[in-house]
């Protein structure tokens, strides 16, 4: 936690010059425990680097998220907090047999339809979405 | 396991002695959507007294706060509620954000520090509760991750949820979207201010309290 203090601490926010997008596929947190996979998210979040994660976090895991994410923001100085969205496909209309494959894919290799975007709340202004849109909204 | 037993030998204990525990319910939901105005309201209704402050101002709730003993009683049924009004749940806190209610940067920045460590409560608070009453702003997007984290989390831990669309007196509010969007859940809209459709709330409580 220190060292991710001192490494935001250092980020000139208003001088932000290039976007970074982080692809992280699902297989890179597997094994990993809720804590570690959280860190290792909430890592490049303090690097300004917006995740776009294959898959989804469990509700347990997005809960934990936001509390390291506010132990975070009452500690490292200019941290705000996050920007979290998920886009899955909405199975509401599908085929039963649809449903199915998707529900044994989950079993398999976790919920590898959906995309996870997580971002420093000093980038993302806003995240709006609907199902199946999402609009990412940056401050100036 | 135990907690099914537990809740098991409960139930059969109250069904032979006719007795009632109070159920833990929670509200739960992101800041300024009202909870503590309903919470208030219900408390005001059935004990005189409120729960906590209300404002304009978001995260005016930075520490859970209860009630105890809540008896409600409704169409010759009663039950009792042990309250808990909880902070607004959000994935950021800007201290800026309260200096445009006029609030001085020293106690913007208190009342952020506060109120991270409210939504940390809030959420080590949800394993507690028994029944939650998810409590959204009718004139937003339902759809933000903070409501759908929220409900996936009481899912996950088998809580039963009560949905309410507050301020339907606001221009702009829409039932209908919330519909849409948990078309899994019983949505109420009310306006905990005005005290619009009390009745109809009162009503799905109850038929949540019977879910626990």
């Amino acid at each position: 936690m220190a060292n991710l203090y001192k490494k935001y601490s250092d980020v000139k926010l208003g001088k932000l010059k290039e976007l970074s997008l982080h692809v992280m596929p699902f297989s890179d947190i597997q094994e990993l425990s809720i804590a570690e996979r959280v860190k290792k998210i909430l890592k490049l979040v303090l690097d300004n680097k917006i995740v776009l994660l294959q898959g989804r976090l469990r509700p347990e895991e997005e809960a934990r998220l936001i509390e390291d994410t506010m132990a975070l923001v009452d500690h490292v100085k200019n941290f705000q907090g996050i920007e979290l969205a998920v886009v899955e496909p909405n199975l509401r209309s599908q085929s039963l047999f649809t449903k199915a494959k998707y529900g044994f894919a989950k079993m398999l290799v976790g919920d590898s339809n959906a995309l996870t975007i997580i971002g420093p709340a000093s980038l993302i202004r806003e995240i709006k979405k609907d199902p199946s849109k999402i609009d990412l909204f940056f401050r100036k | 396991m135990i907690k099914i037993l537990k809740s098991f030998s409960r139930r059969i204990l109250n069904a032979i002695f006719g007795k009632k525990d109070s159920i833990k319910l929670g509200f739960y939901g992101p800041p300024n959507a009202g909870k503590t105005s309903l919470a208030n309201r219900i408390c005001k209704d059935w004990t005189g007294e409120e729960i906590g402050q209300v404002s304009k101002v978001p995260h005016e709730t930075r520490h859970v706060q209860f009630k105890e003993k809540v008896e409600i009683k409704h169409k010759g049924k009663e039950l009792i509620f042990k309250i808990t009004d909880t902070p607004g749940i959000a994935t950021k806190i800007d201290y800026e954000d309260f200096l445009k209610f006029g609030i001085k940067k020293k106690d913007a920045k208190k009342r952020a520090k506060e109120a991270t460590q409210g939504i940390i409560e809030s959420i080590q608070w949800l394993d507690d509760m028994e029944a939650v009453v998810v409590v959204l702003d009718a004139a937003e997007n339902p759809y933000s991750q903070v409501n759908l984290t929220i409900i996936g989390n009481l899912i996950a831990r088998k809580i039963p949820v009560l949905i309410v669309a507050n301020k339907i007196d606001l221009k702009g509010a829409d039932i209908k979207k919330f519909e849409a969007t948990f078309p899994d859940y019983e949505v109420i809209g009310i306006s905990a201010k005005e005290g619009t459709n009390m009745e109809e709330f009162y009503e799905a409580l109850f038929r949540l309290a019977k879910k626990v």
